[in-house]
Formats: C-alpha cells, sequence, structure tokens
C-alpha cells in the first residue's frame, strides 16, 4: 500500500461533541450523588441502597454510566491515536478498549439491577 | 552614553560541523540605542558571524524573527533588552517541534504545508464583477482579528498538539487563516472548508490549551477563531 | 575544484516574489508557462508588506476623482522627471489593478456604501492640482501586509513554483546581450544553480539598506540593482532617495502619510503647525520631499524637539480614540513599541528617514529593460524584464508620490508579466544556449569570498558606506560633501571587494549572503554617489546647496541643462543621459511648471 498521510475522517465534531455532553451529564450526575450524600444517603447500607435502587437514580446512575464510557472511548483512543502509529496495532487496542469499556458498563448494570 | 553587557546562552547546530547540538555563552555589549532583542542580536553577529538567525523588517510585520526566548516564543524585533532581568543570560533556542536547519534557523516545511492544506485563498466562482465586491464595514469587521496574522510560526510551535501531529493536525496559525476565509463574506467555500477541517486530527486535536493566545505576538487569538470554526459545524450538523 | 552548477530550466524565472513579484507569477501562473519565482525570504516576508497607508486608484469611492487628475499629480510630483507615457499608463490602469487586487481578496477596509475606503494622502489632489482628495485604497493602517498576502494567496491557487531562501546571484548574458537567466544559491545546502529562462524578470526591490537610517527591512539590499550593474546594464536616477517625513526618531521604524491623511499635524518645539508656512495650501499633505526639507529646516534652525533638539512631532491626540483603532491600529502599536508613546495620549517623535529608491534598472512602461544602443536611446534588452522599486520606468521621476508605489508594482509587476507572457509565445520551444562563461562572474565572486585574507569586516564596510550615504547625500545635499563623498564610497567600493568572512560552513550561511548582498549595495550606493554629484540642479529629492530657489531657476530646477535621465554605467564608473519622455499615451502633455503645494 502507498504511504500517504491520511486525514479527513469525517467524525471530528461528532465525538468532540460527543464528548462536551457526556462531560455536562457526568458533572450533573456529580452534583445530583453530592447533594444526596450530603442529605445523609450514604449514613447507612440500608438508606445507601434506598438511594441506588429507587427507579430514577437507577437511570440517572445507567446514563452516567453510559456517559462515562462513551467519554473514556473518545478519550482513550485520542490517546491511542497520539502514541501508537502501527496501524494492526492500533486497532486491536481501540477494540480492546471497547471490549473493556462495554464489559465495565455490563458489569455496572449488572449490580444496578441486581440491587 | 550608557552601556550594559548582555550575556546570552545560544542554541548552536552547524551540521556541517557540528555532531550534536550545543549552548554557546556569549556576550555583547549593547547601548541606549538598542532597544530590541533583534538589535543586540546585529551586534552579536558583528562579534561572531556565524551565528544564524533570520530578520528581515525590525518591526514585527514579516514574521522572519520568531524564536525561542528564555522559554517563550516571540520575535526578536518586537522583544525589549529592558524586559530581561539583570545577571541573568538570555537562552535562546530555535522554534520548538520543527526539524533545525542551523543555530535558530527552523526548517517552517510542515508549518506551511498545514497553512497551504486549508486552501488559504479566496473561493468565488461567480463571474468577477466590472468594480468591487461589496461588503459592509460590519462584514469586513469580522476580518480583523483574523487577516493581521504574520505567519511567523510562534503559535503552532507552541503548541503540544503541533508538537505531537504537526503532519495532521492544522496548528493554530493554519485555523485561524482557515476561519479568516470562512469568515469573509465573498468566500463560497464555508462548506467545502468545513468538510476539510472534519476530521479528528485536523482541527479537533485543538484541546484549548491557549499557548498560542499566549505567545501571539500580534496579539491575535487562534484559539477564540477555532471556537468559532467547531460552532459553526454544530450549527451546520444540528 | 570549481563547485558543481546545476542546470534548471523554466520558460520564466522571477527573482523576487514581493509584491512585483508576486503580480507577474500570478500573470504567467495563470497562463500555463513554467515559472519558476526565487525569494531570499518566504514570500510573505518581502518588504511590500510593511507598507502602510495605501494603494492610489481614483476609483471615486467618497468624491469625484479622475486618472487624468492622478497623473496631473504623479507628473507635478515627479517634478517632471517622470516619463508621462509611463505615468498615464499606471493612472489609467490603476482601478483595473485594485480591482483585481479586491477579487482575489484583499480584506479593503469598506465604506457604508460597501464600496473600498479611501483616505487623502499627500500630494494627492482633485481637479489639477486644487485640494486633497480621498484616492488612497487602504486596509487600515497595513495594506502592504493585506496586499502582499493576497497576492501569495492568489499563487498558491495558481500552483506558482516557489524557490523559498534562494538568493539570486548574476544576470547571464550572451554575447549578444540576451538575458538567458541567473545564477542562484540554495541558502539551505549552499549549492550553486542556474535558472536557465527565455524570460528574467527581475523583482528584487530597492537598497534602502545603503543609508544608516532607514525605514526599508534587512532584505533590501538592491540585489537586482547589483546584478544589472555587473552584467553591463545602466541604472536609471539614482541619485532620487525619498526621505519619508515620519520615520520614529531613533528606530528608523515607518509611521505612514495615512496619519496625516486621518488628520495628524506635525508639529515644532514651540507647537507649531510649521506645515503651514512652507506649504498653504496641502499643509501636512505636501508632497514627501518637501514635508522632509521643511522637517529639517525646523530642526537646522533650531526648532527641533527634545533633550538634543533633533526630531519634530507627529500629533494625532486630537483625534478620537476610536479612529486611531479602528484606521491606524499598526501605527499606534509602532509607536509603543518602537517611540516608547501611546499616540492616543502623547505625540510620536519623528525624522525623515531614508524610504524609497525613486531610480532603478531603467524600463519602458512594458516593463522591458532598456538601454541606449545605436539606433534609440531605449532599446530593448531581449529576455530581460524588471518591475517594482528596482525599476525606473520612469513613472516617479525625482519624488515619488505616497500610494503610488504599491500601485506602480502592482502595475507593472501586471504588465512585465503580460509582455513576457507575450513574448514567450512567440518565442521557439528551445531555450538558447548558455554561453561558455556563464557561471564565471559568480564564482569568480563566491571564490574570490572563500579564500579571502586579511580582508575587511563585512559589517564594519557595510556601517562605513551607510554613514557616508547618510552623511554625504541625504535629505539636503551639499555640493563639497558630494564631492567629498564620491572619494569616500571609491574608498569603502575597494574594501567591498574584499571582504572576508569567518564562516564558511555550506549550510545556512548568512556570513555569506550577507557579504554578496553588499556586493549589490556597494553598486547602488557608488551610481547614488556618482550620479548626485553630477547633477547640478535642485529637482524633487535632489536638493543641493549650490542650486538655490532663484528667479530663472524657481526651486533650483534647471529644465534647460538638467530635464534628462541620469545613466550610471558600472564600467568605467560612466554617466551618460536620456532625455524625459513628456508626451503621454493618449493626453496633452502636462506642462512644465514651477512646483508649489
Amino acid at each position: 500500500m502507498v504511504k500517504r498521510n491520511l486525514v479527513g475522517a469525517h467524525y471530528g465534531l461528532k465525538d468532540w461533541l460527543a464528548q462536551r455532553i457526556t462531560a455536562v451529564i457526568m458533572a450533573s450526575y456529580t452534583l445530583i450523588m453530592a447533594l444526596a450524600l450530603l442529605s445523609g444517603a450514604g449514613g447507612s447500607f440500608e438508606r445507601w441502597r434506598a438511594l441506588m435502587s429507587a427507579g430514577p437514580m437507577r437511570l440517572a446512575t445507567f446514563v452516567f454510566i453510559v456517559s462515562l464510557c462513551w467519554h473514556a472511548w473518545v478519550g482513550v483512543r485520542d490517546i491511542w491515536m497520539d502514541y501508537v502509529k502501527p496501524t494492526g496495532l492500533r486497532l486491536a487496542l481501540h477494540v480492546l478498549t471497547l471490549i473493556a469499556l462495554i464489559g465495565y458498563a455490563g458489569w455496572a448494570m449488572q449490580i444496578l439491577w441486581r440491587l | 552614553m550608557t552601556t550594559r553587557t548582555l550575556h546570552f546562552k545560544i542554541y548552536r547546530y552547524d551540521p556541517d560541523q557540528d555532531r550534536k547540538p550545543y549552548l554557546q555563552d556569549i556576550s555583547v555589549e549593547v547601548d541606549s540605542n538598542d532597544r530590541k532583542l533583534l538589535d543586540a542580536l546585529v551586534k552579536l553577529k558583528a562579534k561572531d558571524d556565524s551565528i544564524a538567525f533570520r530578520r528581515s523588517c525590525r518591526e514585527g510585520v514579516c514574521g522572519s524573527d520568531a524564536m525561542n526566548i528564555n522559554g517563550k516564543n516571540g520575535l526578536a524585533c518586537l522583544t525589549d533588552l529592558a524586559s530581561f532581568p539583570e545577571g541573568k543570560p538570555i537562552v535562546l533556542r530555535p522554534l520548538p517541534g520543527l526539524p533545525v536547519i542551523r543555530d535558530l534557523i527552523v526548517d517552517m516545511t510542515q508549518f506551511f504545508k498545514q497553512y497551504h492544506s486549508i486552501k488559504p485563498y479566496l473561493i468565488n466562482d461567480d463571474p468577477p464583477p466590472e468594480r468591487e465586491r461589496l461588503q459592509s464595514p460590519e462584514e469586513r469587521e469580522e476580518l480583523n482579528g483574523l487577516y493581521e496574522c504574520i505567519l511567523c510560526a510562534c503559535c503552532s510551535t507552541s503548541c503540544p498538539s503541533f508538537w505531537w501531529n504537526p503532519d495532521k493536525f492544522v496548528g493554530p496559525a493554519g485555523l485561524l487563516a482557515a476561519y479568516r476565509f470562512i469568515a469573509d463574506t465573498r468566500d463560497q467555500a464555508t462548506n467545502e472548508r468545513l468538510d476539510n477541517l472534519e476530521d479528528p486530527y485536523r482541527l479537533f486535536r485543538c484541546h484549548t490549551i491557549m499557548n498560542c493566545v499566549d505567545v501571539c505576538p500580534k496579539g491575535l487569538n487562534p484559539t477564540k477563531a477555532i471556537g468559532k470554526i467547531k460552532a459553526m459545524m454544530v450549527q451546520r450538523a444540528i | 575544484m570549481k563547485p558543481k552548477v546545476t542546470v534548471r530550466k523554466f520558460d520564466a524565472v522571477i527573482v523576487g516574489a514581493g509584491g512585483a513579484g508576486l503580480r507577474a507569477a500570478i500573470q504567467l501562473s495563470e497562463s500555463g508557462f513554467k515559472t519558476a519565482v526565487l525569494t531570499k525570504v518566504f514570500p510573505t516576508r518581502s518588504h511590500t508588506v510593511a507598507a502602510q497607508g495605501g494603494v492610489a486608484a481614483s476609483l471615486g469611492n467618497s468624491e469625484e476623482d479622475h486618472w487624468h487628475w492622478h497623473m496631473y499629480d504623479t507628473v507635478k510630483g515627479s517634478d517632471w522627471l517622470g516619463d508621462q507615457d509611463a505615468i498615464e499608463f499606471m493612472c489609467r490602469k490603476a482601478n483595473e489593478v485594485v480591482i483585481e487586487l479586491e477579487h482575489y481578496g484583499m480584506p479593503f477596509d469598506r465604506l457604508d456604501n460597501g464600496r473600498i475606503y479611501q483616505r487623502p494622502f499627500g500630494g494627492h489632489m482633485s481637479n489639477f492640482g486644487e485640494k486633497p482628495v480621498r484616492r488612497s485604497c487602504a486596509a487600515a493602517d497595513r495594506t502592504g501586509h493585506a496586499m502582499l498576502h493576497a497576492m501569495y494567496q492568489r499563487n498558491v491557487k495558481a500552483n506558482t513554483q516557489f524557490f523559498v531562501e534562494w538568493m539570486a546571484l548574476d544576470l547571464i548574458r550572451d554575447q549578444e546581450g540576451e538575458v538567458l537567466g541567473v545564477t542562484a544559491l540554495e541558502m539551505e545546502t549552499g549549492e550553486l544553480y542556474a535558472f536557465h529562462a527565455k524570460a528574467t524578470i527581475f523583482a528584487t526591490g530597492g537598497a534602502g539598506r545603503i543609508f544608516h537610517s532607514s525605514t526599508n527591512a534587512f532584505i533590501n539590499t538592491g540585489d537586482g540593482l547589483g546584478m544589472a550593474a555587473r552584467a553591463g546594464i545602466p541604472l536609471e536616477d539614482m541619485e532620487f532617495w525619498q526621505f519619508h517625513p515620519t520615520g520614529v526618531a531613533g528606530a528608523g521604524v515607518l509611521i505612514t502619510e495615512g496619519v496625516r491623511g486621518e488628520g495628524g499635524i506635525l508639529r515644532n518645539s514651540q507647537g507649531e503647525r510649521f506645515m503651514e508656512r512652507y506649504a498653504p495650501n496641502a499643509k501636512d499633505l505636501a508632497s514627501r520631499d518637501v514635508v522632509s526639507r521643511a522637517m529639517v529646516t525646523e530642526i537646522n534652525e533650531g526648532r527641533g524637539c527634545g533633550p538634543n533638539k533633533d526630531y519634530v512631532l507627529l500629533d494625532i491626540t486630537h483625534l478620537e480614540p476610536d479612529v486611531i483603532m479602528k484606521r491606524l491600529p499598526g501605527i499606534r502599536e509602532i509607536a509603543i513599541q518602537f517611540a516608547g508613546v501611546d499616540p492616543i495620549k502623547a505625540p510620536i517623535p519623528v525624522v525623515p528617514t531614508c524610504h524609497y529608491q525613486m531610480g532603478g534598472i531603467p524600463t519602458n512602461y512594458h516593463g522591458q529593460v532598456v538601454v541606449p544602443g545605436k539606433r534609440t536611446q531605449n532599446e530593448i534588452v531581449p529576455g530581460f524584464y524588471a518591475a517594482g522599486e528596482c525599476a525606473c520606468a520612469s513613472v516617479h521621476g525625482a519624488n515619488r508620490l505616497g500610494t503610488n508605489s504599491l500601485l506602480d508594482l502592482l502595475v507593472f509587476g501586471k504588465s512585465a508579466g503580460e509582455t513576457a507572457v507575450e513574448e514567450l509565445k512567440k518565442s521557439p520551444k528551445a531555450h538558447k544556449d548558455l554561453p561558455a562563461d556563464a557561471f564565471d562572474r559568480t564564482l569568480e565572486r563566491l571564490n574570490r569570498l572563500n579564500t579571502q585574507k586579511d580582508g575587511a569586516n563585512v559589517h564594519e564596510t557595510r556601517l562605513a558606506m551607510q554613514r557616508t550615504m547618510q552623511k554625504h547625500a541625504g535629505v539636503f545635499r551639499f555640493a563639497h560633501l558630494l564631492k567629498e563623498g564620491v572619494e569616500k564610497i571609491l574608498e569603502v567600493q575597494k574594501a567591498v571587494n574584499q571582504t572576508e568572512i569567518k564562516d564558511k560552513s555550506m549550510v545556512f550561511n548568512t556570513a555569506r549572503i550577507e557579504a554578496l548582498e553588499l556586493d549589490n549595495m556597494i553598486e547602488a550606493a557608488v551610481a547614488t554617489m556618482v550620479s548626485a554629484e553630477a547633477r547640478k540642479e535642485s529637482r524633487g529629492a535632489h536638493v543641493r546647496d549650490d542650486c538655490p530657489d532663484t528667479p530663472e531657476h524657481p526651486n533650483g530646477r534647471d529644465d534647460d541643462n538638467w530635464l534628462k535621465h541620469t545613466l550610471w554605467f558600472k564600467e568605467g564608473n560612466r554617466l551618460e543621459y536620456k532625455s524625459v519622455n513628456l508626451r503621454p499615451l493618449t493626453v496633452d502633455t502636462i506642462p512644465l511648471k514651477k512646483r508649489a503645494y
């Protein structure tokens, strides 16, 4: 294959936007969490469990986890793009990152819905 | 006339003679007529003619004498000698991130390649009218802070994203130029220009570190221009 | 061992990538000819970038204007030494080239109706010298910068082939006198090349650095003049140098005349607006030579400002800060940087500073280089063109009007390009062979420089030249100083012929480049001094103490004996003269008259 400097993959904006939106979601969730903790929700295991198993909170946590993984995906991928030059290796790392992040998300959900 | 001795540590490398670069200690007497760093460099060159640096207009409009001065990029001709603290040597190095040709002279090929990659010219396919294309003073004002760039490369070579991906990230100077044409009401290629930048590297490697704004000798703000390009892309996408 | 010279073939080679070179390059690239543009610096670093105030064109966007009025002003400004055919050509072409530039994307300032903003400038008047007119098309006070970038950008679009940081060294001419290209040095590698071409266009700019106090960039070393002179081409009207009234005192950096166009006033130590005495009609907007002389007279008579009473003040404190920020932002930056004053609050110290070379390589208005020949005084040198400050068409004569230089390089850059294109279309396919001695002069110069022992220091020799020029050929000229100046400058020339550099590296050897530049500067300096010494009259920028204002010779001008162009030849250091063309292309001659503003 000829060696060319390849640019022009049309996903710059989407990811940039996604990172900002997920950041806002995570910040909001952090705020909610801080308020909940301040109001004593973390005082005992029962109260903590009650908080996390409530429907709206469960949904919020779920959205947070998905945002976190998506955000991390863009960030980690950028790191691979900056530091790993061979295309094959980079692709492998991308796949591993995706598997790990999806795995984390699934694990987190499993925990959430087990409560 | 009062004179003062300035001590320098200058990055020296001549591939014709030196195996590797080194910092040369050298000093020079300046008097009250010497106001700028470039005046001192010219005196240094009179003393040792082998010191190589670029210079031309000596008034900050040609962009030749950009270098790394005490760790910060700037133009020698706009840097006041009075701004240097007494007793401490002035450390001069070539602009970081570009290959050194010799001493303070860097190879700017990559920098200009990126500038050229954004199609830095007005695109308007209508048949040219007999008179000027009209533009209101307000529309023209949009170009202020954009067209004044002197292509000295202080900004791009202070940008870590450019250091890391000089072949793929357009860099602050090129992106400022890109927005200069996007902002020009006479230009018809806004969509193509946005397409050209819609890429994880070309535009979006800007992480708003803002070193570019910090060093620009003309007081321009590439980060703001980049933000406007991003805003236009969002506007186009949704 | 003889260094290797690699030959490269092009249809056309352009030397210099300032305004004139870039404008010519657009013409050639867009017509499809294989063109090389050699430049010592990246194109946007050329000195056109420093032009501030504007480019003249009688667009009439703010008030009635006409190219014929512009022509009248230019002829009068030139003190009738300009060739009226070339001047008519330039003034008629002005609107066309300025509009083209706008179409290239030049960010001109705008009027409320969307048209190009125009401001008044020195010497530009309406209705044949009646009152100042708004004729200078401006992009704030960065017109040259905006223009140079717009033209470079157009060349990027046209795919022009640039050779950046290549220095042309000598002209290649064959036995018949035809020009066949140039030799050149690639600065990065130190290697030698020859550019073999059917058309060679010089756009190398002026030699303003031959004076000690100059608004010019370090690169303005008259390389084209030196190359032409060494190849036997005469230099025309080199005694005429413009001293710009407003260079920052001490630093030499230019403050545009546009400052006075926007309402700035020159004041002496008594706060007096002294220009009212020297030019009751145009006042601060009189022609540059007039204003510069008035300033020097004020200083000489003890009305200068500052501790040494050696400058006057340029005052814009009465202007609205908004106007200064909008129309003169670059000037404010310069004043703060180089004079240490904010012009919104305090006046700027200024002195007349060497600014522009009216003379140069003699050309006709098609951009073709012309020399005296057997049949006429203007015989075309085949294959050789020149445009911009290095050329003498002659549109500026004895004194240039502000904003006419940017116009000059647009009009004659384009015209040289167009003529070259026409000639190339007619020319045979094959290049004429290079003569056997094509590289000899270059190799000899380089060899001399590389092997020189116990020679002269480049820096000191250049300084000696600059001080000599400043003292002996300044704003006012004195017969005895000129005479002495000729001897002194010839002494300096001897040192220039024996310069020595310590640095012998092949890689980006700036010491070698400065020595080679000095070879060129000294030709311009000698030409200036010798031509000035010989011209026994006062005209335009050339004013002698022994040729004062008398009833039979108003302003010291002597049309009976000196209404003629000087031609200086390097060989034998001799002078010839040729007549001024007083016949325009279509209109009546603008008759000789005493010049007053």
